[in-house]
């Protein structure tokens, strides 16, 4: 009764709230070749903006796209060498916004904004004492998705949600059904392990979700133009450990729930509105307010969209995505252990 | 009155020595406790090779969570339980084996046929595809529903499906078949035709424990037990219950000892 009452202050606050495309505290780096009193102010600048945050320095000589491999920032600027003198003497300075745009949306803004910081910049403090025409020549890259292409984007979204449908819901329904319709005990009186019986349900939709996974997947590449720039064997080892991760938050559902339609309100207010909503996929993470962006953590669509990026998008092997990995195995156990305890408290 | 008055006469108990006296469960100070409630209180009763085991009581009074610790299907806190001579504790797996099962919301699958759920049903108790054919032709042939073999579990009148269902329970030949309330919602013709089917499975040496609330029932069965607030308060044949407590039928037996409980 409660949850009727609930339901609109909740989504109304967390829609509220999420869709934001606004920017704020968007981690950068900066590699400052000059060094001088104009590139610190703009630094300054943009960190006072509230925009951004300086996530990292980088030094000549560092693999600037290994930063964006390990997912530390969205944007490096880069101040090319003698910069003050630069503008000072022929009104012209380079500088450099690299972006990562395998999330389009925040790329496109966050060089936008960038980009006038500086130039607003130059032209209030430089332009008083300066008679030159001031010039400052933003070079603008879009790493991993030169075009902006905003299905880059949509097919790991769309890949996490379907996985999440297919496997989580499908499986909570069909195991509650049997509970429902009393097949189930009769299962359970049978000479069949519940391992056995649990398998039998959760098999075919493992296969399911495994073509559903290498269909959007050839569907993205042949028809989007989506790149696979990692391991494809790598990219399908990782989705089938986030179907079984899904699977396992299916049966666990299902350990819960009494019947179908319950595990379809479940599946629904638990899976799908937050894989929207909160995984990142739509909305990014970090314009979020504090708790939900803590809250964030918890949803497994959000480690598999950042594996999947990196896979596609961004070449990178095990080695920078270890972390959102073991976070899929961590919760896949949990899933089964707390299924197994629900379990045997019913048997009981 | 009773349909069946031969019956009591091949009673095991009537019948002394033989195949008849073997002990195909026996339950010894059996306890289930759900936190601080005694759902079974200390049982105590054994069943009979080839006998119809009566399971009565009114709501609540146990005798749905004693048919689950008996069919393997929860575990009993205290007590010692044999069935189908193996132990409930260690040997669940065998006795799962030995066993049918018919739950009181019915155990087909809708959306399967007729056919189908007999594949499925022989696949999980390992009945070899041969034998499985030639027990299917009988069995439908002896319900009169060879025409419906291709029908929809979903598409048949109750009674078909709860005659169907028994059949289905003991079509691997269990030596014990579980009915819980088995003819719940059905007319009392469509029930004693359903009990018909029963007296054949017990004719072939198939043991049948029978939860019920049907009066009417009870005087089908060979023996009765008859639980309230988790103990057994009477265990004897539908007659001699009749006559230790002066009554005409079973339901004022019943009526008698929740009376002087009270």
């Amino acid at each position: 009764m409660m949850i009727i009452f609930l339901l609109p202050v909740v989504q109304l606050l967390l829609f509220g709230k999420v869709i934001n495309t606004d920017i704020q505290n968007s981690r950068i780096a900066i590699l400052d070749l000059s060094h001088d009193n104009t590139t610190r102010e703009i630094i300054a600048k943009l960190v006072s903006s509230g925009y951004f945050v300086l996530g990292e320095e980088l030094h000549p000589g560092d693999d600037v796209e290994d930063v964006f491999r390990q997912g530390k920032v969205k944007m490096v600027v880069t101040f090319g060498p003698e910069f003050e003198q630069n503008l000072e003497r022929d009104g012209k300075a380079n500088v450099q916004l690299l972006a990562d745009a395998s999330d389009p949306n925040t790329a496109r803004i966050l060089t936008s904004y960038a980009s006038g910081i500086i130039n607003d910049y130059v032209k209030k403090e430089k332009l008083q004492n300066i008679q030159l025409p001031n010039q400052i020549n933003t070079e603008v890259r879009m790493l991993y998705n030169e075009g902006l292409k905003s299905v880059y984007m949509f097919v790991p979204g769309i890949m996490a949600m379907i996985l999440m449908l297919i496997s989580a819901m499908m499986t909570s329904i069909s195991i509650s059904k049997e509970k429902e319709l009393g097949t189930m005990e009769v299962l359970l009186a049978s000479p069949l392990k519940p391992i056995q019986i649990v398998l039998g349900k959760v098999t075919p939709y493992l296969l399911l979700s495994f073509i559903n996974a290498l269909t959007i997947i050839l569907i993205g590449v042949f028809f989007f133009g989506v790149p696979i720039r990692g391991s494809f064997v790598f990219l399908m080892s990782e989705s089938f450990l986030f179907i079984l991760m899904a699977l396992s938050l299916g049966i666990l559902i299902s350990t819960v729930a009494p019947n179908q339609m319950v595990a379809m309100f479940i599946s629904v207010l638990a899976l799908m509105l937050p894989t929207i909503l909160l995984s990142g996929f739509m909305f990014p993470i970090e314009n979020m307010p504090l708790p939900l962006r803590i809250l964030s953590h918890a949803m497994p669509p959000r480690w598999f969209i950042v594996i999947i990026k990196n896979i596609m998008l961004k070449g990178t092997g095990i080695l920078f995505v270890w972390k959102e990995t073991l976070i899929l195995i961590f919760m896949t156990v949990v899933f089964i252990g707390l299924s197994i305890k629900n379990f045997k408290i019913r048997l009981e | 009155m009773n349909p069946y008055p031969d019956l009591h006469q091949n009673s095991p108990l009537l019948e002394g020595l033989g195949e008849a006296n073997q002990k195909v469960i026996e339950v010894r100070d059996l306890v289930k406790k759900f936190g601080n409630f005694v759902a079974n209180d200390h049982l105590n009763f054994d069943v009979y090779k080839g006998e119809i085991f009566g399971f009565l009581g009114a709501n609540g009074a146990g005798k749905t969570t004693a048919m689950k610790i008996l069919c393997g299907l929860s575990a009993p806190t205290s007590g010692k339980v044999k069935v189908a001579g193996f132990d409930i504790y260690k040997e669940t797996e065998k006795v799962k084996r030995n066993i049918g099962y018919m739950s009181q919301k019915f155990s087909l699958y809708e959306d399967l046929t007729i056919a189908e759920n007999i594949r499925f049903y022989s696949g999980i108790y390992g009945i070899k595809p041969a034998e499985r054919k030639e027990k299917m032709e009988k069995l439908l042939k002896n319900l009169d529903i060879e025409s419906a073999r291709d029908s929809l579990i979903g598409s048949l009148p109750l009674g078909w499906k709860q005659k169907l269902a028994f059949s289905v329970a003991i079509f691997h030949d269990p030596k014990i078949v579980f009915l819980d309330e088995p003819t719940g919602g059905v007319d009392p013709i469509t029930r004693r035709k359903f009990w018909d089917l029963i007296y054949e499975a017990s004719d072939r040496g198939i043991t049948v424990f029978v939860t019920t609330h049907y009066m009417d029932e009870a005087e089908y069965c060979n023996r009765v037990s008859i639980m309230n607030e988790g103990r057994i308060e009477a265990l004897d044949t539908p007659e001699n219950l009749k006559q230790k407590y002066g009554a005409k039928n079973m339901d004022e037996v019943f009526l008698k000892i929740a009376r002087n409980k009270e």
